[in-house]
């Protein structure tokens, strides 16, 4: 059976991360001066582009078209944080999405691998496993930067969009409205957005802590109960996720960009955190198994990992295609708006471009082949490129909404990026560390070491 | 054909363990095996017989390159020369439509192609008569098929590995 393995967080690690952290703090705060003093520029950017942005959305709805105009001339007034406080706001919120699905990812790999009753995982489990840490973290980290950042991250927020007598009435967020404030007074504290908030966050943290129990559990009594109970809990948790991913996603992502709506939206932004999670997953058994550990996990495993890494990539795109496909022919202004934003402007337009290539392009060729998903080398410049491109996939989701024209990628955004990687590496680590590398009960150990493909 | 122009000696197998230790034991000996017919797939068979991977998906890529060359190909001429027509006020040639197209003449090309050029490598063409060296390898026997021309052993010396490696019986077998 199963050697006893133990993961230990070493200082090594630490010191590597630590400098990962202060890199990123580092180019987070350069970053900050940078836009700090080129504010003024960007100011007078930000009202040319809003008479573009004027024209293009009362362009575009004929119907509503008195309204339409007042709100747009007030989203000039409402957006009062400068830019460079904006930018900030943005790209915490873009990481913070970001990470947290990464996070959720590892629990969800979990369940599925419980509820398909698969056999290979068996040894990788405590991977994802660790991973799901980071659920609590992001639970908090997402309420923080939202109440901090709603104004100018969340349009919907302002309660004058929602009043008849004022200028910036908007008839379209008004009868949307219900969605975000139920229970509660329109434009006021959004109950029930925040109920949903907490609820998921809270849901998916209680699994997690109950799926984890019956695995641990499983390693100091063995026998067949605690899987079959973990199997329960990760089938219960797959349904409620199921309906709670494409709610988080309509609730974090799309309501950036109230007016727009894709049924694809909850679907697509699940493709992205779980290729983008199955990359990480597959990065830390190849880099663990690199150091030594793991020593049950051969290239049949791999292989099973890089099929996911590829196949995913795979429907992703299928999931990016079908959205923008639908959208580009139908053409109807008020669903187009949203692309042509993408399309149209830097550096969104070359981000939407290297989103193609870097999720579906390179995976597709570079991990096409049985080798290449069964050897390291490839899997560890795959991984990577998967990982980078859905931090790109979820910048050109947030962004755009929040900074109109003034986006950019340059020190503030990759600084945070570094500093949100280093504490979820952290905290998934330290997670590995304290408890047992590879199950030691596991029912389905013998047959994962006899694992052929 | 002429009638006994090949010969081979065909030893049956119970189970499909023995099997697998057999065909390693067999093939340490210094016995070339023609072939193993199974009847149902046998876990590690290929890697103990020694066979290569199948070049089969290289086939399969270069199929489905020829279909997204194929399908671009005719949609770019057929829309954008040939017979332009404006469509939902669209570019005679705009991509995002013509990728369904192009992914299923993709997909159909490299299906097609891959079973055609299976079917050519393991000559399997019509009116082709199956051989059958053990009728018994549809029903629940292992049984391997020794080419006796490629061996230099001698058939007997043959026969006593077959059955010191777990064959259950071992026939002779004439096409």
């Amino acid at each position: 059976m199963a050697a006893d393995e133990q993961y230990i967080f070493k200082p090594e690690a630490k010191r590597k991360i630590s400098i990962l952290f202060g890199v990123g703090v580092l180019l987070f705060v350069l970053g900050v001066i940078m836009a700090m003093n080129s504010g003024g520029h960007h100011e007078g950017a930000e009202h040319g582009s809003i008479e573009v942005a004027k024209t293009l959305v009362a362009s575009t709805d004929q119907e509503n078209g008195g309204h339409q105009t007042g709100h747009e001339a007030g989203t000039g007034e409402h957006h009062g944080s400068p830019v460079w406080l904006k930018k900030i706001y943005a790209s915490l919120w873009h990481n913070n999405i970001f990470f947290a699905g990464l996070g959720i990812i590892g629990l969800f790999f979990v369940a599925i691998q419980y509820a398909a009753q698969a056999g290979w995982s068996a040894p990788i489990k405590r991977i994802p496993l660790a991973i799901g840490q980071w659920i609590p973290i992001a639970g908090v980290l997402t309420l923080i930067i939202w109440f901090l950042a709603k104004g100018d991250l969340f349009h919907w927020t302002h309660h004058d969009l929602y009043d008849p007598q004022s200028a910036d009435y908007d008839k379209i967020l008004d009868q949307k409205s219900v969605y975000f404030f139920w229970l509660g007074s329109k434009g006021g504290f959004p109950t029930f957005y925040i109920l949903r908030m907490v609820a998921f966050f809270s849901l998916w943290y209680w699994f997690y802590t109950l799926i984890k129990k019956q695995m641990l559990a499983e390693d100091l009594e063995g026998g067949t109960q605690h899987w079959y109970s973990a199997r329960k809990l990760s089938a219960v948790f797959l349904v409620i996720f199921a309906v709670s991913s494409s709610v988080a996603a309509w609730d974090w992502v799309m309501s950036i960009d109230p007016h727009w709506f894709s049924t694809m939206f909850g679907w697509y932004v699940f493709a992205s955190w779980w290729v983008a999670g199955l990359a990480t997953i597959t990065l830390i058994v190849v880099n663990l198994k690199d150091a030594g550990y793991l020593k049950m996990v051969n290239a049949n495993h791999l292989h099973d990992l890089g099929k996911f890494v590829f196949a995913f990539s795979v429907f992703w795109t299928y999931i990016w295609f079908s959205q923008f496909m639908l959208i580009y022919y139908a053409n109807i202004p008020e669903e187009t708006v949203y692309f042509i934003e993408r399309l149209k402007h830097a550096p969104y337009s070359w981000v939407f471009y290297a989103n193609l290539i870097l999720n579906f392009v390179l995976p597709f060729l570079l991990l096409m082949t049985r080798d290449a998903k069964r050897h390291v080398a490839m899997l560890k410049v795959v991984c990577p490129i998967v990982i980078v491109g859905h931090w790109f996939d979820f910048y050109n989701m947030v962004t755009p909404g929040v900074m109109q024209y003034n986006g950019g990628i340059g020190f503030l955004e990759i600084g945070l990026a570094c500093i949100f990687f280093a504490l979820f590496l952290w905290v998934a680590l330290s997670a590995l560390s304290k408890m047992p590398l590879v199950a030691k009960n596991h029912p389905m150990m013998e047959e994962s070491l006899n694992h052929h493909i | 054909m002429s009638s006994t122009s090949e010969k081979f000696l065909v030893g049956i197998f119970d189970d499909e363990d023995i099997l697998l230790h057999g065909v390693e034991g067999i093939r340490g000996k210094g016995v070339k095996i023609h072939e193993v017919y199974t009847p149902f797939p046998v876990h590690g068979l290929d890697e103990a017989l020694g066979y290569k991977r199948s070049r089969l998906p290289i086939a399969a890529f270069l199929f489905g390159l020829t279909g997204t060359s194929l399908a671009l190909t005719m949609q770019i001429w057929m829309l954008g020369f040939d017979w332009p027509m404006i469509i939902g006020g669209k570019n005679f040639i705009s991509l995002p439509p013509f990728i369904p197209v192009t992914f299923e003449l993709t997909v159909l090309l490299a299906a097609l192609g891959m079973v055609a050029t299976f079917f050519i490598v393991s000559d399997m063409k019509p009116y082709k008569t199956p051989r059958s060296y053990d009728i018994r390898s549809t029903d629940d026997k292992h049984v391997m098929a020794i080419d006796l021309a490629v061996n230099k052993l001698s058939k007997e010396e043959i026969s006593q590995i077959l059955k010191a490696n777990g064959a259950s019986e071992v026939n002779e077998k004439n096409f």
